[in-house]
């Protein structure tokens, strides 16, 4: 049940600089832990984010084991025009989720 | 040798001595929390939640629902509430209809009693239960994601909501936790009490004591990177004080929860909560 979370205002207006919140449900096994049998738990995290808007890439990350469970990023861009954000998260084990959500620029 | 580290030093000692000379250290130790004081219950007026001693951000955090990841669970437990299961063929949906209306109201006054067992039943409990008898499916496993996820949805329709605990026939069940509450148990030989009564506010390593509501459970806590039940919580108390926990779903943790819920009366429900 991969599942996000996003904030950004539907309707802003032209230049108005916005605020873009982004959670996503994600264990971010460390890679460093063992069982109590002592077997490795293996890494199992996101390694990178990456939004676009309308297909121009506007904010990138690069997520390392220190990174908590549950990721919660967030970050601004200039509303321009109208379209659509994209939010990519991929990761270990050929983890891939997108997302897409529509804005309007008035 | 740092202040830090001698204290840490003199209690690794005071430890070593412990398992041969408890009552000696039992003074010395515990000596500050000793005497039992249990001065009674915090006036109504005076009760506060986890919420009001957490750092602005955790409470910022929790307060944002895009930011508080509980909402995640919300989120699957709301796709679990309209999901068939069972020989029963049902969704919760289909008998409890829209949660939002259904639901209201419901997580405030749990733990509730049960008339046909003639004993009290947590939320979880009675999640199960429907799920055994309506939806003749198998349980959920106490912590599962599954069953935090159904829990934390319907809990989430409460939020806000004052807790209601009035029900007469909870009383034998709230006495008997109220005395578990009220027991010394474990190594530590300490009570729920001495540290949620007596020192609430004040420090314990890096945190403040709270008052111990169970405003908000389940409960995203930091520390646990995940949503957890009160069951969870009071778990992690025991293995605190170094006593053996009760098991999940067992009457004395039933009966604790009953009494915490009535101790916290008339405070708002939060689910789901965000903790340190």
């Amino acid at each position: 049940m991969a599942r996000s979370l996003i904030k950004v205002s539907p309707n802003p207006r032209r230049g108005e600089v916005m605020e873009i919140k982004t959670l996503i449900s994600h264990e971010m096994e460390t890679g460093f832990r063992h069982t109590n049998t002592g077997t490795a738990i293996p890494r199992d995290i996101i390694t990178t984010f990456v939004a676009t808007y309308n297909g121009e890439e506007i904010f990138a990350a690069q997520l390392y084991p220190a990174i908590a469970a549950n990721p919660f990023i967030t970050f601004y861009t200039v509303a321009r025009d109208s379209g659509v954000l994209e939010f990519r998260w991929t990761g270990d084990n050929g983890y891939a989720v997108s997302e897409q959500v529509k804005i309007t620029v008035a | 040798m740092t202040r830090t580290a001698s204290v840490l030093f003199a209690l690794g000692s005071l430890g070593a001595v412990a398992r041969k000379h408890r009552p000696v250290v039992f003074v010395a130790v515990v000596g500050a929390l000793a005497a039992p004081s249990l001065a009674g219950d915090i006036p109504l007026g005076e009760r506060r939640s986890g919420y009001a001693t957490m750092s602005a951000a955790t409470q910022a955090m929790q307060d944002d629902d895009t930011a508080n990841p509980g909402m995640l669970w919300v989120l699957d437990g709301e796709t679990l509430w309209r999901r068939v299961a069972g020989e029963g063929a049902r969704a919760c949906a289909d008998c409890h209809g829209e949660a939002a209306q259904s639901m209201r109201g419901v997580a405030a006054r749990y733990p509730a009693f049960d008339a046909k067992r003639g004993a009290a039943i947590d939320l979880e409990g009675r999640i199960n239960r429907c799920r055994l008898e309506q939806q003749q499916a198998p349980a959920l496993k106490s912590e599962s994601k599954e069953l935090l996820a159904l829990t934390a949805y319907v809990a989430r329709q409460s939020r806000g909501l004052p807790i209601e605990s009035d029900d007469a026939r909870l009383g034998p069940t709230i006495e008997a936790g109220r005395t578990l509450y009220e027991r010394r148990q474990g190594q530590l030989n300490l009570a729920c009490a001495h540290c949620h009564e007596d020192h609430w506010g004040q420090n314990l390593a890096g945190n403040t004591v709270p008052q111990g509501h169970p405003t908000g459970y389940p409960v995203y806590r930091l520390e646990w990177q995940g949503l957890g039940s009160l069951q969870r919580r009071l778990r992690n108390c025991m293995i605190g004080m170094r006593a053996e926990s009760y098991a999940f779903e067992s009457p004395e943790f039933i009966a604790l929860e009953t009494y915490l819920m009535w101790r916290a009366r008339g405070l708002p429900l939060e689910s789901p909560a965000v903790r340190p």
